[in-house]
């Protein structure tokens, strides 16, 4: 590990100054900045720690909907009662990702902020990765890629400077993209909010560029509108082991029913992409329908449109659409008690 | 000598004999020590690892490393000490990575070694070495290469090729055949406690803490690799955090370390970092099996044929016999195995928790299920029409064999005759459930060992092995087997091991220890007991005084006259009237003379229940039921604990763990246990176990066969077989993960 200077901040004010200087990070539950300076990926002049900061509540919004903090813990926001009971969605999300450790430590800033697992990028030892090395190619291209990308992502083949099928690697990013969630930054020229859908992107031309966060932002809290999904809410994650394991594939969906009717709905997918992949055009075709099969199987059809797979990751596709259909099936059929733990998501 | 009755039982200790140490942190692992040597002159070693798979080092730019803070030495090819390395040791002959030359054979190969102060220190120099090679076109996948096998050139204990019979004729005269590729993944061991090592020397002499399985075998190995005599080293390694066979024989950071240590005249500490473990260690080798099997209708196995193809490292041959179980598992007309190997760029391939059986049962036991579908028969049944009363590789009997009462006793205990034998047609909710089964077998070991043992003050006993505790209980039973020699209770028993001061025992792999170094103890004791009853005759002061040595018997801490049995004299009185001194005995023991006209085998059957989800075709092991014949259970906390072990191991065979290897640079890439994928608890569902406990006192006079490893055999096919019973999908390549299921073409 090279050296570096540590900072404790204790108001965003003076974190956002910290942050400011060349090459500082904010360091929150550190779970995987710190993996990824010790395997030599990340290597911060400044590490300035947030962890002190009061950013830690999570509160009923006047609008109706609720405020979270950037540094509540992800165990302490899945098991908040306004979130169990309003958004049991992102519950569900919350409690598949890693282990009880983990989230015990993972901060809802630093979750939105995770890294890919892209093998490639995580060693150093491989010569090929534009997002650690911006121009070196994409050694995944050719490699063991399944735990890749299927949609949205760059494939100029595997030796161009834009290349990148690498995929974020959250489970609670996908249901805080289906349901809409904001985000409330703040840097040294001022406040402002991110919509959920620009947070993060697409690697275009760009794969080391992952956020619209600037580097001098701070993340303060993230909003969701009111509920609307909280009877019918289903996160599905299909992994290779029944926890601690990242999605193979994984799917938020929200419905607002009106009888069997669905009145409207969020649905995206995590695991398939750079960023959680959520297509309007499915929700609309959702909307106004009564439930059926036919009709989450085009909802499937339409999210999983002019997806590309790998020689290891074409199964995805297949298994994203079972996923669509499965998920908003058990959404209509409301949100059950057990559900995000090992026995609601398992047979 | 041999007993010709069943032995009594020893007296069991209910826990763990280090169990307190470990659980309070005293128990010292190897890496833990900062004695005898100065702590302050601690210096911490780092390994330098290839980035490339095949090629030569060109050079080794060290400038900045050299500088940076902390850094003591920096060994490269370039300026390593050259070793006139000795020939290769047992157990495995390893090709070491000793900075002797510039070539490269694999991704992750040592390359160099920094030393520095600190090991952050050694990490932050060793990233600012450059060094550039001159690369040759590697190979690292060898699959899609079967025209490249040829046969192995030092295969090991078995030959890689065998033939019984005529398995053409049988398979023309069969009735029905079937024939398919199995395949089996790479592996790494893992074990929980990495690879460590701390070597310090005393003028000539070399001391190492080790994290090993082998301390007799270090202790050579060192002594021929550094061309000091053997006598001059000294192996320390009390307690080791999990083995498998990874540690079964010395890699290259050990005597990097001591070299180290020489270059720097300090103590030196080396620890692999557990992404190091992914290569440099060694790794069981993937298996591709192809298995065509022939029987008559009425379901008698006619013919047998297992040819496997397998990666071996470019810089040295390892044999995974997976065929061996096909040789013998089950009686059949005919059988022909071949084993042959394809070069790589790959690491060492190496022993590994049950090699050979545990993906050879893996694949074959696919197999019979297959087969007994065809001829739809039950998989059970099947495989007592076709049991094996002898060995039919060898033609001999078997020193004991109680199977059969192995499959009615997990099948009764497991609820297999609900099984529906209709794939697929059990559904609970979104679940497909399945039940399976398959045969576990693992061959007995056992080698020659030597123990001490010593008659303390107090009614205590002392006893000694340079054997070692790989987690598995070899504390607990050297206290029982001890204990129970001269009647006594086993707290009163102080255990050393570990240390290779002691007398010499085998390597703690093959599940041979406790068959090993128990005889040796057994007969320590018995020297023992007439040394006592000598010192008791000749003590005038002695109630036994003036007997005759067999007259006298020694029992619950007491010594009297056999003829009459108030006449007594207590231990801790007689060696409190000797001074205190300690009376002292060695023994020893080697296999016994039926080793070549009879076939040691524990065996095994084990059941499993499967729920699959119809959507994410994940899999839940909700439940696994298994009987073993292991001969004499020395310990039921310890010996269940490792059939329970194997079994998870197993678990993770069929479901989880594999290597995937880069197919350009050929480096690991999941070299992490965030994607090394294990079993986590939400993955075991109840393990239910037990054993026939029946002593084969043909094979050791203690009755005990070992039991380390034939718990990773079976279950993995058992599990298999449940997911095929469960979705009417044959998934033939472990592990059967989500995607594999769903890709699997389902009965029409
Ligand atoms: C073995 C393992 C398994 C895992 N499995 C899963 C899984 O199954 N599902 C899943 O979703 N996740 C999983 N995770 C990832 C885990 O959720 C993330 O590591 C965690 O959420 C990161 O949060 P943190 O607070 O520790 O972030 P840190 O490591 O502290 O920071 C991560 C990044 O966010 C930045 N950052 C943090 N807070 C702010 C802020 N307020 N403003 C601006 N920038 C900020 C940091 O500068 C850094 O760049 C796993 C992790 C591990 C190690
Ligand atoms: S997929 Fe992206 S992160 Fe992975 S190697 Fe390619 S460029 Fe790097």
């Amino acid at each position: 590990m090279k050296s570096f200077n540590y900072e404790r901040a204790s108001a965003p004010e003076g974190a956002i100054h910290a942050g400011a200087a060349k090459g500082a990070k904010f360091l929150a539950g550190g779970t995987n900045l710190v993996d990824l300076m010790k395997y030599g990926i990340e290597s911060p002049s400044t590490l300035v720690d947030i962890n002190h900061l009061e950013l830690k509540q999570v509160v009923a919004n006047p609008d109706g909907g609720v405020i979270i903090d950037a540094l509540v813990r992800n165990s302490d926001l899945a098991d908040h009662p306004l979130i169990k009971t309003q958004y049991p969605l992102l519950s569900q999300a919350l409690l598949s990702g890693a282990s009880p450790q983990l989230r015990n430590m993972a901060t809802t800033g630093g979750n939105l902020m995770q890294r890919t697992r892209c093998y490639y990028f995580t060693d150093v030892n491989f010569p090929a990765c534009n997002k650690r090395a911006p121009g070196s190619g994409c050694a995944a291209i050719k490699g063991y890629n399944r735990i890749h990308a299927v949609l949205g992502q760059t494939d100029k083949g595997s030796t161009s400077g834009e290349s990148c099928i690498a995929t974020n690697p959250s489970d609670m990013n996908v249901a805080m993209a289906a349901l809409g969630a904001k985000i409330e930054v703040e840097g040294p020229k001022g406040k402002r909010t991110i919509s959920f859908a620009d947070f993060h992107k697409l690697p275009g031309a760009t794969p080391w560029i992952e956020t619209a966060l600037r580097p001098d932002e701070l993340i303060i809290a993230v909003t969701l509108p009111p509920a609307k999904f909280a009877k019918n809410a289903y996160y599905l994650k299909a992994r290779d082991r029944n926890s601690y394991a990242f999605a193979l594939i994984s799917v938020a969906a929200g419905l607002e029913m009106d009888g069997d009717t669905i009145k409207s709905a969020g649905l995206a997918l995590g695991g398939v992409a750079h960023k959680p992949w959520r297509n309007l055009e499915a929700e609309k075709a959702l909307a106004g329908k009564a439930t059926s099969p036919e009709v989450f199987r085009r909802a499937a059809e339409i999210m999983l449109r002019d997806a590309k797979g790998y020689e290891h990751n074409t199964f995805k596709i297949e298994m994203a659409k079972q996923g669509v259909v499965r998920a908003l099936t058990l959404a209509s059929l409301g949100t059950s008690e057990t559900q995000g733990t090992s026995e609601g998501t398992q047979a | 000598m041999m007993a010709d009755t069943a032995p009594t039982p020893a007296k069991q200790l209910d826990h763990r004999y280090e169990g307190i140490a470990k659980v309070t942190g005293k128990a010292k692992y190897a890496a833990e020590f900062s004695q005898p040597f100065p702590k302050a002159n601690l210096a911490y070693a780092y390994i330098v690892q290839s980035t490339i798979p095949n090629g030569t080092i060109a050079s080794v730019d060290r400038y900045a490393a050299d500088l940076a803070p902390g850094v003591i030495a920096i060994l490269t090819p370039f300026n390593a000490p050259k070793l006139a390395q000795g020939p290769p040791q047992p157990p495995a002959r390893r090709n070491l990575s000793l900075l002797q030359d510039k070539d490269v054979h694999y991704n992750g190969q040592p390359i160099a070694v920094v030393v520095a102060k600190s090991l952050n220190e050694a990490k932050a120099a060793a990233r600012l070495l450059t060094i550039k090679y001159v690369t040759k076109p590697a190979q690292v996948s060898f699959r899609e290469r079967p025209g490249d096998a040829r046969w192995p050139k030092n295969p090991g204990k078995e030959p890689a090729g065998n033939h019984r019979g005529d398995v053409q004729a049988g398979f023309a005269k069969s009735a029905v055949v079937i024939e398919q590729t199995y395949v089996t993944p790479i592996q790494h061991h893992n074990p929980m406690e990495p690879h460590a090592t701390i070597a310090w020397w005393e003028g000539e002499k070399l001391n190492v803490y080790d994290a090993t399985q082998y301390i007799s075998g270090v202790k050579m190995s060192l002594a021929k690799t550094l061309d000091i005599p053997v006598d001059y080293v000294r192996v320390i390694n009390p307690v080791v955090g999990g083995g498998f066979g990874s540690k079964g024989s010395m890699w290259s950071h050990v005597p990097l370390c001591a070299m180290a240590a020489k270059a720097t005249g300090r103590p030196v500490k080396l620890v692999l970092e557990r992404e190091q473990m992914f290569g440099p260690v060694g790794g069981r080798p993937s298996t591709v099996n192809k298995i065509k099997l022939g029987a008559s209708a009425d379901g008698k196995l006619l013919a047998m044929q297992h040819d496997v193809i397998m990666n071996a490292s470019a810089m040295e041959d390892f044999t995974e016999h997976s065929a061996g179980p096909t040789k013998n598992l089950y009686m059949s007309e005919s059988n022909s195995v071949t084993e042959k190997v394809v070069e790589v760029n790959l690491g060492v391939s190496t022993f590994m928790r049950a090699p050979g059986e545990a993906p050879g049962t893996a694949a074959l036991e696919i197999a019979m299920d297959e087969l007994a579908e065809k001829l739809k028969m039950d998989p059970v049944q099947f495989r007592l029409v076709n049991y094996a009363e002898n060995d039919p590789s060898h033609d001999r009997p078997w020193t004991d064999k109680h199977l059969r009462e192995c499959y009615s006793q997990a099948a009764e205990r497991f609820g297999w005759s609900k099984r529906s034998a209709t794939p697929g047609s059990v559904t609970e909710g979104n679940a497909l459930i399945g039940y399976g089964m398959a045969t576990a077998t693992y061959p007995a070991n056992r080698s020659a060992a030597q123990a001490v043992v010593r008659m303390l003050p107090g009614g205590r006993m002392f006893v000694g092995s340079g054997t070692q505790d790989l987690g598995t209980g070899t504390y607990t039973i050297m206290a029982q087997q001890a204990a129970s020699g001269l009647g006594i209770d086993p707290s009163l028993v102080e255990v050393k091991l570990g240390d290779s001061t002691l007398p010499k025992a085998p390597v703690s792999g093959g599940s041979q220890s406790s068959a090993s170094v128990l005889p040796a103890i057994q007969d320590a004791t018995t020297q023992l007991k007439l040394k006592l009853a000598d010192l008791a005759i000749a003590d005038i002061a002695s109630p036994l005084h003036g007997l005759k040595t067999l007259d006298i018997e020694i029992k619950e801490g007491k010594l009297f006259n056999k003829n009459n049995p108030s006449q007594a004299d207590s231990l801790a009185d007689l060696i409190a009237r000797n001074g205190n001194k300690p009376v002292e005995a060695m023994g020893s023991a080697e296999p016994s003379e039926s080793k070549d006209s009879m076939t040691s085998t524990s065996w095994g059957a084990v059941f499993a229940e499967v729920a699959v989800d119809k959507d994410t075709h994940m899999v839940k092991v909700r439940r696994v039921v298994g009987t073993y014949d292991i001969g004499t259970l020395l310990n039921k906390k310890t010996g269940l604990n490792q059939l329970v072990g194997g079994i998870v191991w197993s678990i993770s065979f069929a479901l989880h763990e594999e290597a995937h290897i880069d197919p350009v640079y050929g480096r690991v890439v999941n070299e992490s246990l965030a994607e090394y994928h294990v079993p986590v608890n939400a993955d075991i569902g109840a393990i239910d176990v037990t054993v026939l406990n029946i002593p084969d006192i043909k094979f050791n006079p203690i009755g005990s066969r070992g039991i380390g490893e034939i718990g990773i055999t079976g279950a993995a096919a058992a599990v298999a077989n449940a997911i095929y019973n469960a979705t009417g999908k044959r998934v033939r390549e472990y592990p059967i993960t989500p995607d594999k299921i769903m890709a699997a073409r389902g009965l029409a």
